[in-house]
């Protein structure tokens, strides 16, 4: 006992949890999509995801070097930062404007802004915002699948063109739900399987990594909205489009619970949540185009700080008093 | 059966079966004793011996000084070596009364005598206690007679005993639980004395069922007593958590527990009660637990106040292999020694061994805003926000923000996956807006 001991205030332990573990997990949430995508639209959408992979992580080291910084690329939210890109492509947009898309996201949005923690929207949705006005006539070229022809042709069902089935509900045509569901139909390399998105979803709550708070919010208060200014009333065939379409459950689950650009407050949470419902309900029913998450996403993720200010709890024992003094 | 419990909080690796199973044993000391003058929050007591006096088991060394302030009393006989500062668990040198163990434990004439407690009045009980030197064993060492002296006796409505243990690694209370019942029952019933209206109520997990079973059997026929079953989760032996957990009462920094009707005595506090008013024996031992990965015999003991903890981890068998890090209490609010050649106080709750220091290897990183913080902090605040004010050093904000209603108990730290030093941080943040606010 000669040597002196560890001293460090308290606690002495942690648990297992890490950024890197969390960041690990989202990244696998996403191989059903990605794989999906891969089968369904083919080798580009591969090309796709390996090049937003590779240029995010890649651009992060250059920054990170560059600046004197620590380098953070072995955290994996530069590979969520990428993923989220690629699936969020459609499989026929060229290579160079994924990398453009990568290099948008991690320097521009997020090492601009202070690094992991500080962007304040979502890189990758912000990345695709900003493609989808520089480039809107690519980002909206959407191919017909693999998928698609193998299901409508198992089912007997006429092959869509490339419109999108939300582009097809807002026209007023019906929609194939369960094609939706499986993935058979024109969208972003990983928005079109809703079964592929939800076995990810469901990896990241039974692992405690998101809550089912803002996704199942967000999504009820869209399908209201859609109920009462859809113009359709309970129609199962519009709400079920509405719900399955347009990237609803890809932006839900995997995007508006990203931890750095969502409410860390518990009224913040649901505060956001419904304002993306809100906001997404009136993009595709009043809006020009027939999609609006990624642009709800990012408006609701500015809003963020304000939620936040007006949303702080007010701490134990207080409940009923004067708080604070 | 309904558990009670509170919003938060967190599920730690427990590692009480290294410890819970093996009955208490009783260590004698075989060096100096050192009796820290500091062991209790308030003023610290005064010597009231001098170098070379003979003292016996039981004797006062120490005076309380001022209205919060706590005895000291000698648990060995021998004769009194020095008075001077010594290193104690805080870290810091403190005065101290050392003795010499004759190792004859000649007792003063009183220790020891029966007092049948229902013939007392409630200023001999208060009185008693207060002689006794009790302070809460639980680890915050608050004199427990003013504790058993709120404004109003009558408007207390519970007495409860604190034996939810929520700390890791622990199991001093729990072993007392099994061993000591009756002991519990009956300085609960002294405490019950002194309030007319109040109700018993003894705390416990539902991880430790044959404590649970125990304490039943012991008060089914006590007519104002009561087990109450918690949740197990850290920190449920909280104060303000297990007064909600099992009273649905709620308290905030700005009260006391009396101010909701509620005393909370912890389990150790309650039995050094009985014994100090039924057996006339003041506060002079304490149940240890010493644990850790690095200890080869894991296991509690009982230990007279002021022996040495190194002759702690003798007795346990020594070490299997060097420690990286011990700490005093559990892993979650214990101190860190950096030398273990300091004495058992009455606060002492336990000595854990640890080959690995985890935390000496996790760097912090950025914060991800992941909300877990938000969701383990029992005290409803963003520790996330309140962070990034106390590194700025802006106590004004710190304070807007509910930072004074931290409880320091380390939640947030220990689930934060950017591994930053949060608790850290409040405690140095709450200290300096506590120490201006007495300037």
């Amino acid at each position: 006992m000669n040597e002196l001991l560890n001293v460090s205030a308290s606690p002495h332990v942690r648990s297992k949890d890490t950024t890197k573990s969390i960041m690990r997990d989202v990244a696998i949430a996403m191989i059903p999509s990605s794989v999906f995508g891969i089968y369904n639209f083919g080798v580009n959408a591969l090309l796709l995801i390996l090049t937003c992979v590779a240029t995010c992580v890649l651009s992060e080291y250059i920054y990170e070097k560059g600046m004197h910084r620590p380098i953070t690329t072995g955290d994996y939210s530069a590979v969520v930062t990428g993923l989220i890109l690629a699936l969020n492509l459609p499989s026929s947009a060229p290579l160079w404007m994924a990398m453009l898309g990568s290099v948008f996201a991690i320097i521009v949005v997020k090492q601009l802004f202070g690094g992991l923690g500080q962007n304040f929207m979502n890189p990758a949705l912000a990345a695709r915002c900003f493609l989808m006005i520089s480039f809107t006539g690519r980002m909206t070229d959407f191919a017909v699948t693999k998928a698609t022809n193998f299901i409508n042709g198992a089912m007997g069902i006429d092959g869509f063109s490339g419109a999108t089935p939300l582009a097809v509900a807002k026209a007023g045509d019906s929609v194939d739900l369960l094609s939706m569901f499986i993935g058979g139909t024109a969208g972003t390399i990983g928005e079109t399987s809703a079964l592929c998105l939800l076995i990810g979803a469901a990896y990241l709550m039974v692992k405690k990594i998101i809550s089912p708070k803002i996704p199942f919010i967000y999504i009820g208060t869209l399908l209201v909205f859609a109920l009462i200014f859809g113009g359709y009333g309970f129609d199962i065939n519009y709400l079920g489009a509405q719900l399955l379409g347009g990237g609803l459950i890809f932006g839900a689950f995997f995007m508006a619970t990203d931890y750095v650009t969502s409410p860390i407050t518990p009224m913040g949470q649901i505060i956001f949540a419904i304002s993306l419902g809100l906001l997404t309900g009136i993009f595709r029913i009043f809006g020009g185009s027939a999609e609006g998450v990624s642009y709800a996403i990012i408006i609701c993720n500015l809003l963020v700080p304000l939620m936040e200010r007006v949303t702080i709890p007010v701490a134990f024992g207080w409940e009923g008093k004067r708080n604070g003094k | 059966m309904t558990v009670g419990t509170f919003k938060g909080g967190i599920h730690p690796f427990d590692g009480k079966n290294l410890s819970k199973d093996f009955t208490t044993k009783v260590v004698l000391p075989k060096g100096e004793l050192v009796y820290p003058m500091a062991q209790h929050i308030g003023a610290p007591a005064k010597p009231i011996v001098s170098v070379g006096d003979k003292v016996l088991v039981g004797q006062k060394i120490g005076e309380a000084q001022g209205f919060v302030s706590a005895n000291i009393c000698c648990s060995v006989s021998g004769v009194v070596k020095a008075i001077e500062k010594r290193l104690t668990v805080s870290g810091s040198m403190v005065d101290c009364v050392v003795i010499e163990n004759d190792n004859e434990y000649t007792p003063i004439d009183t220790l020891g005598k029966k007092r049948d407690y229902t013939k007392l009045t409630k200023e001999e009980i208060r009185e008693g206690i207060k002689e006794a030197g009790i302070v809460g064993m639980g680890g915050a060492g608050f004199p427990t007679h003013i504790k058993l002296t709120p404004k109003d006796d009558n408007a207390i409505d519970y007495i409860l005993v604190n034996g939810a243990e929520c700390e890791p690694y622990l199991t001093s209370d729990y072993r007392m639980m099994l061993e000591e019942p009756e002991k519990i029952v009956g300085g609960l019933k002294v405490i019950l004395q002194l309030f007319d209206h109040a109700k018993g109520l003894i705390c416990i997990e539902d991880n430790k069922p044959e404590a649970i079973k125990r304490l039943k059997e012991l008060v089914k026929n006590e007519e104002r007593m009561e087990v109450t079953v918690l949740e197990t989760k850290y920190p449920q032996g909280a104060e303000r958590q297990l007064i909600y957990a099992a009273t649905g009462r709620k308290i905030n920094s700005s009260m006391l527990p009396s101010d909701a009707g509620c005393v909370v005595d912890n389990v150790d506090t309650v039995i050094s009660i009985y014994m100090a008013i039924c057996e006339s024996t003041p506060l002079i031992r304490r149940i240890v637990t010493v644990t850790g990965d690095a200890i080869k015999s894991p296991q509690n003991f009982n230990v007279k106040t002021g022996t040495n903890y190194a002759e702690l981890i003798d007795a346990a068998g020594g070490f299997t292999s060097q420690p990286e890090k011990i700490v005093s209490g559990g892993p979650m609010m214990g101190i860190a020694l950096f030398n273990i050649n300091i004495p058992v106080t009455k606060t002492s709750s336990a000595l854990l061994c640890l080959t690995k220091d985890e935390v000496a290897e996790q760097e912090p990183t950025a914060c991800i805003r992941c909300g877990r913080c938000v969701e383990a902090c029992p005290s409803k605040v963003i520790p996330q926000k309140l962070l990034e004010y106390a590194e700025k050093f802006d106590d004004e904000g710190f304070q807007k923000l509910n930072g004074m209603e931290c409880c320091e108990c380390g939640s947030c730290t220990f689930v934060c996956p950017a591994r930053r030093r949060l608790t850290q941080a409040f405690k140095q943040t709450r200290r300096s807006i506590l120490s201006n606010r007495k300037k």
